[in-house]
């Protein structure tokens, strides 16, 4: 047993932490620190920089621009660039519908799409999740009838992050309304500017623009835009989810928000000297940070776990990484929100934008709430944490 | 990076667990040694030195087996899941420690082939009524006397204090009572003129000791460490007991989270097994997340216990005793609920798991003992307080 790094994997942290802190534009990475909004812009450059240098898939098949990593170095590989504050690749391209098309898509697929989708030259997004399925994603009703060369598609979509600014979305359908639940559902890809779609933004509670619904309307796919089989699509969606938690910890995007957290405390005055001296609130930062600690070796049990196995199944155990990932994360917000204490009524005056030339003495606590309110989203998705309880109690407890 | 043991290491793992499957394995068993004149089994104890787990921790200069932390993770699990009555703890990790860390090489040769024989016993005598957790809170004094000591006081809760044959004492050669400096450490025997020992039974089923010092008198080969500097030992040694003690939590968390489990998929009600209802599911989820970031703090403590920087290594160990604290009482806590009016009853090897992890939470520093600590360091990521974002 032994915890600590290989000199080759230490040599290797010090070479991507040093590639996110001079190669990643100082601006882009102060803004996600900040729990700020990202231009679209903001996404392309960072993932371009990142794709030049092979860092934007890493994961993905080698033949597809994907790396040899162990996945310690995978694990290495993420959580520096959480700490950087680098935007993570776009999810949607990277770690949803890459790794789908890679895994069970046509060879036209992957020659039409895999390059374009780690160079964020196609912006993807999720078509899952509809208003009457959510944590019942199995119940959704939208539908693709077989027309010929063609899939008819109608329903609604919801919840559909950074929808407008998607040039494709990949949808979950229903093709065999006859069959049960997961047995009669495809997986197909839409070209967004095909008529008939109509996006339309939801605004979260902190104000920002970042969900969408989106309506089909008599859309014609062509059936070559049908992944693997049809009405397979459900194994296909369990792979992407199962794909999706593996990193949804997000450990050391909460490491860096603590470092935040301490920094600003010691400068946010209170009583006679300054937040950090007092001894109940350093209390709070300090139950935040052991626990994370804790879940940082339980994620390097999880990766090591998976290095033995020599394969990357995720463990059911990773849901244990999802849930007290989620709960770390609003955590250190609900912290963050603390220190800036009165100040955080603010809101932002230009949502998405630094503001350092706004007149006011903590040009970050407007951010604080924002974030607060916009991170309780993260023990809903990705299969609420009471899904997630679900999945652990049967797979891995038997009950 | 891996968590595998070694063939030695499992090796080792698995004949503990078997012996501690034999000799403890059922709660008759466990009462039948509680209720011996020692509170343990003689017999077991001599079994655990037959086997080497004794002589674990010391090199094999000194007569040992030159294990390290995680030779000793894997018995204090096994003797966490069979709640052995046995003073290893007292004896090897403490008192061992002690003798290990701070002892002459006289000393050494004089102890240490005792304990590693099982003849040998030592308990720990730093706990004062004034002093909770703080180590250096001594009022305990020891005078030099002719080239040796005198030593006046009184220690409480001393573990396996009645059984020990000799007692690792915290006194006062120097400064005032919560001075860090001036802090001696002394072997003192049991038997020695002057010394009381009121030996009691404790809440988790073992035994303890209220220890009176009255002119008890040492020679000069009684000093662990040097004199007036004994602070730094007695804190290695509970950075030790901490990681010790982690494992064990450990061990009896898995057998009681296993144990409520299976309660949980037989006990029927409502015409079904209860394991049905999805909010006692939820709740046996809630117990298995804190086992196993329990079991990450385990794995941290063995890792760190050896740590090269004291600072860095006292506030990780600091940390582990916070979530094994808290894992402890979440886990035993649901443990009893989930069960219902049969975790309630002394009959029941639960309840006796439950009562072993709410005493572990108090001993070597409870929860805001040990999260006042790590905040005076500063917390655990030291880097990223001092990295910016910009820079490397």
């Amino acid at each position: 047993m032994d915890l600590r790094f290989t000199p080759e994997e230490t040599a290797f942290r010090d070479e991507v932490r040093g590639f996110f802190r001079t190669q990643v534009p100082a601006e882009i990475r102060a803004k996600v620190s900040e729990g700020r909004s990202l231009t679209r812009e903001d996404y392309v450059t960072s993932q371009r920089i990142l794709n030049a240098r092979g860092y934007a898939v890493p994961h993905w098949p080698k033949e597809w621009g994907g790396q040899d990593w162990t996945p310690i170095q995978r694990y290495i590989f993420t959580e520096e660039m959480l700490l950087a504050a680098v935007p993570l690749p776009l999810q949607f391209n990277c770690y949803m519908v890459g790794p789908v098309i890679a895994a069970f898509g046509s060879q036209a697929q992957k020659e039409k799409h895999l390059a374009r989708i780690a160079n964020l030259d196609e912006w993807w997004c999720q078509g899952f999740s509809e208003p009457g399925a959510g944590s019942d994603l199995a119940s959704l009703k939208t539908r693709a009838v077989r027309d010929g060369d063609h899939y008819i598609v109608n329903g609604q979509k919801t919840w559909t992050t950074l929808g407008q600014y998607a040039d494709w979305i990949f949808c979950l359908v229903r093709t065999d309304p006859a069959a049960k639940k997961q047995a009669g559902i495809s997986f197909i890809l839409i070209d967004m500017t095909t008529p008939g779609i109509t996006v339309r933004p939801i605004i979260t509670l902190e104000g920002r623009h970042e969900v969408n619904e989106v309506f089909f309307d008599n859309v014609k796919v062509p059936v070559e835009n049908l992944v693997g089989e049809e009405n397979k699509g459900w194994d296909y969606a369990k792979f992407l989810l199962a794909n999706e938690r593996t990193g949804i910890a997000r450990i050391g995007l909460s490491k860096e928000r603590l470092a935040r957290v301490k920094r600003l405390a010691k400068e946010m005055p209170a009583g006679e000297g300054m937040l950090w001296d007092e001894r109940d609130f350093r209390d709070r930062v300090m139950n935040v940070e052991i626990e994370l600690k804790a879940l940082e070796i339980t994620q390097m049990r999880v990766v090591a776990a998976q290095g033995r196995r020599g394969d990357n199944r995720p463990d059911p155990a990773s849901s244990i990484l999802k849930i007290k990932g989620s709960q770390l994360q609003q955590a250190t917000t609900e912290l963050l929100l603390e220190v800036a204490g009165p100040f955080a009524l603010a809101a932002p005056v230009r949502t998405g934008e630094l503001s350092n030339d706004w007149p006011f003495d903590y040009d970050w606590a407007d951010a604080a709430a924002a974030s607060y309110f916009n991170n309780r989203k993260v023990s809903i998705y990705g299969g609420s944490n009471e899904i997630q309880k679900n999945i652990i109690a049967k797979a891995v407890l038997g009950l | 990076m891996d968590f595998d043991l070694s063939p030695e290491q499992t090796q080792l793992k698995d004949g503990v667990e078997r012996l501690i499957g034999s000799a403890y394995g059922s709660l008759e068993q466990r009462n039948a040694r509680a209720a011996g004149p020692l509170g343990f089994s003689e017999k077991v104890w001599a079994q655990f030195a037959e086997m080497g787990l004794t002589g674990i921790p010391f090199s094999e200069d000194e007569g040992g087996f030159g294990g390290g932390p995680v030779e000793t993770l894997a018995v204090m699990e096994a003797l966490g899941r069979g709640l052995a009555l046995e003073p290893y703890f007292a004896t090897v990790v403490l008192g061992g420690s002690a003798v290990r860390l701070g002892g002459t090489e006289a000393l050494k040769a004089r102890i240490i082939p005792g304990i590693v024989e099982g003849t040998t016993r030592l308990a720990l005598a730093v706990t004062e009524k004034q002093s909770r957790y703080d180590l250096f809170d001594v009022a305990t004094t020891a005078r030099s006397d002719g080239d040796g000591f005198l030593i006046d006081g009184a220690k409480s809760v001393v573990v396996n204090g009645d059984s020990a044959d000799r007692l690792v004492v915290s006194a006062r050669t120097d400064g005032a009572r919560r001075d860090r400096e001036g802090i001696s450490l002394l072997l003192v025997p049991a038997d020695a003129p002057g010394v009381t020992i009121h030996g009691y039974p404790t809440q988790d089923g073992g035994r303890a000791a209220e220890i009176s010092l009255a002119q008890v008198r040492v020679g000069a080969d009684a000093l662990i460490g040097q004199a007036g500097n004994g602070l730094p030992v007695l804190e290695r040694v509970a950075e030790f007991a901490i990681a010790a003690l982690a494992a064990e939590a450990v061990g009896i968390m898995a057998a009681l989270h296993q144990m409520t489990m299976d309660y949980l998929k037989t006990r029927q009600q409502f015409g079904g097994p209860i394991a049905q209802f999805q909010v006692l599911q939820h709740r046996a989820v809630d117990m298995f997340i804190a086992l196993e970031q329990a079991r990450s703090m385990a794995f941290y403590a063995a890792m760190m216990v050896e740590h090269a920087d004291a600072a860095e290594r006292a506030a990780a160990l600091s940390a582990v005793k916070v979530q094994i604290n808290r894992s402890c009482r979440l886990v035993g806590q649901e443990a009893v609920q989930l069960h219902g009016g049969i975790g309630m009853t002394m009959e029941y090897l639960g309840a006796h798991y439950f009562k072993r992890l709410t005493m572990i939470e108090s001993l070597f520093g409870d929860t805001p003992h040990h999260l006042r600590h790590v905040g005076d360091a500063g917390g655990l990521e030291k880097w990223a307080n001092r990295q910016s974002l910009q820079g490397q």
